[in-house]
């Protein structure tokens, strides 16, 4: 029994906005099921008595003041970015078709 | 789908009953975002207010506001919330521009605060709406769409982003589903976001300006036969008014209704509301919670409020919207209907001010549900766009108070404050507006009466006090209204006398 299918595999790809070939499906499929397995299997190994654990530092209430610390000008922000146009970031059409 | 007519809100409601639920998005009124310490300031410039946090830039690390802890904790207490002692932030993962990290955390199964209520007085009657849920958020950024028909998603070519609004702490307060509304559901609705409103606004925690986007509102609906089980809901975004809030539930109650009426059934989906309709849409297919993939937040860790912090927040809270308006009610003297009516008309926080700067409760209420409504009302428009502040109605009372003027004269003096030619005593003096007190002007106006009418002036004479009112209008009429009718009687009375 796969831990994940090919069906699971091109929802997520979708979810993603990600376009995969039937081929690129088969290998992913594969691969991911491999590492989901592996994950299983540590699973396996913890018992009752182990909470599941989210975070490896056994700290609580990390919280900065509410004080404003100077970030990036406009021209640093819009650096990184592919396209700009009006001082913002410019991204291709959002909806597809189907939705 | 059916062809069939759309039935009467009265009919619909005889028929099927409505279980609605809220989900309110306050913005806080930190100084800084919720992970990070850039300025959350409305209106400036497009990603002036970024930094790599909030452009979810590889390698920063987000770190919590303690401010916007805070002030969760107190929306929550404020709404008879349990606190959590222990609960951590998620990730909800979805693919969209709106945010640079292609997540964005917010809380999950372990909200910050649970369970609590919040009491709506409706026409005098006590309404209580449970709140399942209040949890911390981040906002997403603006994106402008290019290319389609004004600015809407589809047919959009492409989209421009400004990641200002990204980041800033965002409250999500969420109801319980509220059965058992009938008729009064899109009243109660409306009245349960105001009561929200009022109560968030005296905690001081956002500005709550629904106009400017700061609190918003997605509102559920389902109908059901009565006995029936819950019917499917739908939920309505975009709901940017009170007025809005009731009209999508109305709406959203007929189209359901007309639907099942014709046989039809209701699919489980995001509507979106148009203000200038009043209409619903169907929007895009919701992803469902598991598309969302959440998880808890790696990068942050958890919560844990001390227990002695949250009473030190509990006790320190404010006086909320209901108690106040109970303490004013016995302060200004006033009986339920008198009450009602200054909550109907919004004018509570006016009236208040106007006490404050002077005025008493009696001569603020009556300018305000007199005068000034009907303006309101006259010009469509909120008692407090009406055109006069608290200030300057006070003002204009304490020169009724002190004989300046009288109850005619300030109305006039009124219009000038309305039609924006400053403040009473400039008006007063800019129109000519003065109460005639000069004795020896008023003793010449009134001689001039008597002359004029001498055979009143003789009845007046022979005991018929009557009378005295056709001298007094003729005084009246001199001094274009400009005396007081009261003092000009006492004169007239005096001089025939003699
Ligand atoms: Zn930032």
């Amino acid at each position: 029994m796969a831990a994940i299918s090919r069906e699971e595999v091109a929802h997520l790809a979708r979810l993603s906005r990600l376009a995969v070939t039937d081929q690129e499906l088969d290998r992913l499929a594969g691969q991911l099921d491999v590492i989901l397995q592996s994950v299983a299997r540590v699973g396996e190994v913890a018992a009752d008595d182990i909470p599941p654990t989210s975070h490896s530092v056994p700290l609580v209430n990390v919280l900065r003041e509410d004080v404003v610390v100077p970030g990036l000008t406009r021209a640093e922000a819009l650096s990184g970015a592919p396209d700009t146009a009006e001082d913002r970031f410019r991204v291709p059409q959002i909806l597809a078709d189907e939705e | 789908m059916s062809t069939n007519v759309l039935p009467t809100y009265d009919d619909v409601v005889s028929r099927y009953e409505p279980v609605i639920g809220l989900e309110t998005h306050v913005e806080l009124g930190t100084v800084t975002k919720m992970f990070c310490g850039c300025p959350t300031d409305f209106g400036a410039e497009p990603n002036t207010q970024v930094c790599p946090v909030c452009l979810g830039l590889p390698g920063s690390l987000p770190v919590a506001n303690r401010a916007a802890i805070e002030a969760t904790i107190r929306i929550g207490l404020a709404l008879n919330c349990s606190i959590a002692t222990w609960c951590r932030f998620a990730r909800k993962n979805y693919f969209y521009p709106d945010m640079p990290k292609n997540y964005q955390i917010s809380q999950y199964d372990e909200p910050l605060c649970v369970d609590g209520y919040l009491d709506v007085e409706v026409d005098g009657e006590l309404v209580r709406i449970g709140i399942e849920r209040v949890h911390l958020e981040e906002d997403t950024g603006k994106t402008l769409h290019v290319g389609g028909a004004t600015g809407r998603i589809h047919g959009a070519t492409e989209s421009l982003v400004d990641y200002n609004r990204a980041g800033i702490p965002l409250v999500e307060i969420v109801t319980k589903p509220v059965p058992g509304l009938g008729a009064r559901a899109p009243e109660i609705a409306k009245a349960y976001v105001a009561e929200l409103r009022d109560v968030i606004r005296t905690l001081g925690v956002s500005d709550v300006r629904m106009e400017q986007g700061s609190m918003r509102c997605d509102v559920n609906t389902s109908l059901n036969l009565p006995g029936a089980e819950w019917g499917t809901r739908t939920e309505t975004k975009n709901v940017n008014s009170l007025r809005s809030v009731e009209r999508s539930v109305r709406t959203e109650m007929l189209r359901q209704a007309m639907v099942l009426d014709g046989g039809g059934t209701i699919t489980q989906e995001t509507r979106h509301f148009h203000e200038d309709t009043g209409d619903t849409t169907s929007g895009r297919s919701k992803e469902t919670a598991t598309d969302y993939r959440y998880f808890p937040e790696p990068d942050l860790v958890p919560l844990a409020p001390e227990p002695v912090w949250v009473e030190q927040l509990k006790a320190a809270l404010p006086e909320l919207p209901r108690q106040h308006r109970a303490r004013l009610k016995t302060e200004w003297n006033l009986s339920d209907l008198d009450m009602q009516s200054i909550l109907n008309a919004g004018a509570v926080e006016l009236i208040e001010r106007t006490v404050a700067a002077g005025a008493s409760p009696e001569a603020a209420r009556k300018w305000w549900l007199g005068e000034l409504s009907r303006r309101a009302n006259a010009d469509g428009v909120e008692l407090e766009a009406v055109g006069a502040t608290p200030e300057q109605v006070a003002k204009l009372q304490v020169l009724v108070a002190s004989g300046k003027l009288t109850d005619k004269l300030a109305r006039q003096v009124l219009e000038g404050v309305l039609a924006g030619e400053g403040d009473p005593e400039q008006i007063m003096a800019a129109r000519g507006l003065e109460v005639v007190s000069d004795t020896g002007a008023l003793t010449a106006a009134i001689d001039e009466a008597i002359a004029a009418n001498p055979e009143v002036a003789e009845k007046i004479r022979g005991g018929n006090q009557a009378a005295a009112g056709v001298l007094i209008g003729a005084v009246m009429k001199t001094t274009k209204g400009q005396a007081d009718a009261k003092t000009v009687r006492e004169l007239v009375l005096a001089r025939l006398a003699s």
